[in-house]
């Protein structure tokens, strides 16, 4: 298949490394990744502050981007992205009086897939370790975020993706359901609840004993990681992608995690003379 | 009173007033409100408690979901018809021995039943828990007017003794424990002495004694109302005390303060709704005590019904149909008890009579999303959903949300200027009134049109303008995104950043932010996208994976059972019917593509 990828534009500036371990997963499936050069953000930083009018441009960019492109399906590494897609992009382009925009946006929210959604559902990969090489020997955590529970109802295949994980212990997190507090401009503009609700998350994640908590949306793990970092909590995020993409022979060590730059043995190919610039 | 308002010119729309306000923005409400511990360990301890009965009392109903259906379609036709079936609830109320009053907002409510008391020529009256009365405001009317109104709930009971306010809809005494209650009890109950204890029983049995004399000296009652049925003229209270039995039939006269939007159609719409609201609410298959009455009954009960139908700014809501399904309310507090910001902030952060996500819709919606800082909550959510999930009449709460956020900036852009000017009036005229009422001078008040312009854009505004036009390119996105090495240049000495100016210091305030990568995979793709061997070479060595199984055509959760209930907002439904007729309409070539994929990677490496 020919599979697009939306980064997002959280991991696409910050977690390259979560966009190029989506990227490995699928390829080792033997599935084509393309990516979009047109895409940029799925319009939710804009909508949940109460700008519609202002994600109208960003709407239409991401309609026209994943409208032009050629692919079977597309997947993001977030499941709150992805939702966005379809819950509020055709939401947005009504309320400004597009109705051909909504339904091309209602089309490519269609064809979008967060990926344990992809993985489980379409590629049918029900164990990570035989069907990806999935090897990760470390003792997790693993924290839904609300939108790709609720929102998606991704259900247990992000776990059950885990839990087939070579080596992998997931230890289950205490109220794992309960929000860590980000709610994208919340977090700045209500920042004592949300440090409150990060709090509990945080603790959470400790009483686990495991000190590494995955999860399928870097937004929320931007803030869950940041915030253990302020209140010298030894917690640290990791993205469902990065694990899975982890091998016996390219394994992902713990000392690596902290760094968000891609790692040196993917970067260091050298660039072909026309891509460099 | 019972036209809906769509928007004709020159029809005022009717704004609530009353005990609706928040009176300081949220997000500053909530910080000193976090800093009371017992209060958050009190609220915590509680909700959680209650969210596991709930949770198990659902569980057990094979039928919830249609339920749920059922109690959100039943309000949407209330909703469609409330100008009928108030009249035909009228009509039956009245013919059954009842008076009906029209209130158009709390200030008339607060007057119709100040002169009914004093038709009495009564100076106390007991009162039934009403979130209704709450919301006008009437004991402290009453108190203004020399009327002592006792709480009769146990829970009000407390927090009016502790001349506290409520801060949860069906627990209103949820941020007190029982050394406080025992406390309050011994300080401001006649009677109690040493021997009163923290056990709740007999903690219990002091507000029993003490509330019995109530019961049987006082011969007026006020009441709220859970539902008005309209082709009865029949009126239901659902409580767990008897404390509302004991009101609803022992004094002489009974006086019914109830929200227009409290109607039902049938009588028989009550059994989804006795099942719906006990469940959401105590987390009880049934609630003890079920009251309901109809008119007046000659030897039984009282001898004199009045019912108020107030209005304060429901037809307002109704008006708006992206938010109208706020008035689907049933007052059981589900959302509360799951929400995490009102679980830390607690339920006096919210200002209003109404505080939780029901209330984050509801308050700026009933008053306009201008009045006084109730512009502030709708923002005050992450928009977890949780709320959505355990609504029992399905209101889309976040939805709501966003939608009131869209209001407000919009407001503040100056495009509601005539909306906001009125929702700003209505604050100033119904202090002003209650004022004069009071017998005080009112304080001076500026032009409700200058409260809240603003000219300038806010940093806000700025933050979104730049980021929508970086946001919307790939191109502009690429360009901005080469400033990651001079960031990361900046903070790798530090090990990231600590403090950010203005706004969004809001972030460095809670956390810190990590040093930035080297590169956007975007730019990193350019390069090296085209790579694709040499990275599955590296990553799978001589492993040979097993062929995905894939080949079913997918169920895909968009379309499937769960997400039909878990999903939030109609755009939500379209996607899941357009995907899972794309599935059944692809399903022979998604079957076989990644069979055939996997076949030629594996041909390429053997080569």
């Amino acid at each position: 298949m020919r599979i697009a990828l939306f980064a997002t534009c959280i991991v696409d500036a910050m977690y390259p490394k979560v966009a190029l371990a989506t990227v490995r997963v699928l390829e080792r499936l033997g599935h084509e990744v393309v990516f979009p050069a047109g895409q940029g953000c799925c319009s939710q930083m804009h909508v949940n502050s109460g700008y519609i009018e202002g994600a109208l441009p960003v709407v239409r960019n991401h309609v026209e981007a994943f409208t032009s492109a050629d692919y079977d399906v597309a997947v993001a590494p977030s499941g709150s992205c992805v939702a966005s897609l379809g819950h509020q992009q055709p939401m947005v382009a009504r309320a400004c009086g597009d109705e051909d925009l909504a339904r091309g946006a209602e089309e490519v929210a269609a064809r979008t897939y967060e990926l344990s959604e992809l993985l489980v559902d379409v590629l049918g990969v029900d164990n990570a370790a035989e069907q990806l090489g999935s090897h990760f020997p470390h003792r997790i955590t693993y924290h839904p975020s609300c939108h790709g529970l609720r929102l998606l109802g991704l259900g247990d295949r992000p776990t059950r993706l885990l839990e087939s994980v070579d080596g992998l212990e997931l230890v289950e997190l205490p109220d794992a359901q309960e929000c860590c507090g980000f709610g994208g401009t919340f977090s700045f503009k209500n920042p004592d609840v949300s440090g409150a609700m990060v709090d509990a998350k945080i603790k959470n994640i400790e009483s686990t004993g495991t000190g590494l908590c995955a999860g399928g949306d870097s937004s929320c793990q931007l803030h869950m990681s940041g915030a253990a970092r302020r209140r010298g909590s030894q917690v640290r995020t990791i993205h469902l992608a990065e694990i899975l993409a982890s091998t016996r022979a390219n394994p992902l060590e713990l000392d690596e995690i902290a760094d968000l730059s891609i790692p040196r043995v993917h970067a260091t190919v050298t660039p072909s003379a026309g891509g460099a610039r | 009173m019972t036209t809906v308002d769509l928007g004709m010119p020159g029809t005022r729309i009717a704004y609530g007033s009353g005990n609706l306000y928040e009176e300081t923005p949220f997000p500053e409400h909530a910080r000193a409100e976090l800093k009371n511990t017992q209060m958050r360990a009190n609220i915590g301890h509680a909700t959680h408690t209650i969210r596991g009965k709930r949770a198990r009392v659902v569980g057990e109903l094979p039928d919830w979901q249609d339920l749920r259906d059922a109690g959100s379609a039943i309000k949407q036709e209330v909703g469609a018809r409330l100008p009928e079936l108030l009249e035909q609830f009228e009509a039956n109320v009245t013919a059954r021995g009842g008076v009906v009053h029209w209130a158009r907002d709390a200030a008339e409510a607060n007057r119709i039943v100040t002169d009914l008391v004093r038709a009495k020529g009564v100076e106390e009256v007991i009162k039934v828990k009403s979130m209704a009365t709450q919301e006008i405001g009437l004991n402290e009317h009453l108190e203004g007017q020399g009327i002592k109104a006792h709480e009769t709930d146990l829970a009000e009971l407390i927090v009016q003794l502790g001349e506290d306010k409520p801060s949860h809809i069906l627990v209103p005494a949820i941020h007190k424990n029982r050394d406080e209650i025992r406390e309050i009890f011994s300080r401001r109950m006649p009677g109690t002495g040493k021997e009163l204890t923290n056990e709740p029983a007999v903690l219990a049995e002091a507000a029993r004694s003490y509330l019995r004399e109530k019961f049987l000296d006082t011969t007026v009652a006020i009441s709220g109302a859970n539902f008005g049925i309209a082709e009865t003229g029949t009126l239901t209270v659902v409580e767990s005390e008897g404390n509302g039995r004991m009101c609803l039939t022992l004094p002489k006269t009974l006086i019914t303060v109830m929200g227009v939007e409290k109607l039902l159609p049938r009588f028989s719409d009550l059994e989804v709704f006795t099942q719906l609201l006990p469940r959401s609410s105590t987390g009880e298959r049934m609630n003890p005590y079920t009251s309901m009455w109809t008119g007046v009954t000659e030897g039984d009960g009282p001898e004199e019904f009045h019912l108020i139908l107030l209005d304060n700014g429901r037809s307002a809501v109704l008006g708006d149909p992206a938010g109208r399904s706020a008035l689907h309310c049933i007052r059981c507090s589900a959302c509360l008890n799951v929400c995490p910001v009102y679980e830390h902030a607690g339920g006096h952060a919210y200002g209003s009579t109404y505080p939780g996500p029901i209330g984050a819709i509801l308050s700026p919606q009933l008053t306009g999303v201008a009045a006084e800082q109730n512009n502030s909550l709708p923002y005050a959510s992450s928009l977890c959903g949780r709320c959505y999930e355990v609504c029992p009449v399905k209101i889309d709460i976040p939805s709501i949300l966003v939608h009131l956020r869209d209001e407000d900036i919009r407001t503040k852009h100056g495009q509601r200027d005539q909306a906001a000017t009125q929702q700003r009036s209505t604050v100033i005229e119904a202090r002003q009134a209650e004022a004069e009422a009071a017998g005080v001078t009112p304080e001076p008040a500026g032009h409700p049109a200058e409260a809240k312009k603003k000219k300038v854009p806010s940093e806000m505004d700025l933050l979104m303008k730049a980021a929508g036009t970086v946001m919307s390119s790939g191109t502009r996105m690429g360009l901005a995104e080469r400033a990651l090495p001079l960031g990361r240049g900046a903070l790798k000495p530090f090990g990231g950043a600590k403090w950010l100016p203005g706004m969004v210091g809001g972030w460095t305030q809670e956390r810190d932010i990590p040093v930035p990568p080297n590169q956007s995979f975007r730019n990193w793709w350019k390069n090296n996208g085209e790579n694709t061997q040499q990275r599955v070479a590296e990553d799978l060595g001589d492993t040979q994976l097993a062929v995905s199984a894939g080949g079913e055509v997918p169920a895909s959760s968009l379309a499937g059972e769960i997400h039909q209930h878990a999903a939030w907002g109609a755009e939500a439904q379209a996607v899941a019917k357009l995907r899972a007729e794309r599935d059944q309409a692809e399903g022979a070539t998604t079957k076989d593509s990644p069979a055939t994929s996997t076949g030629e990677r594996e041909g390429e490496q053997n080569a």
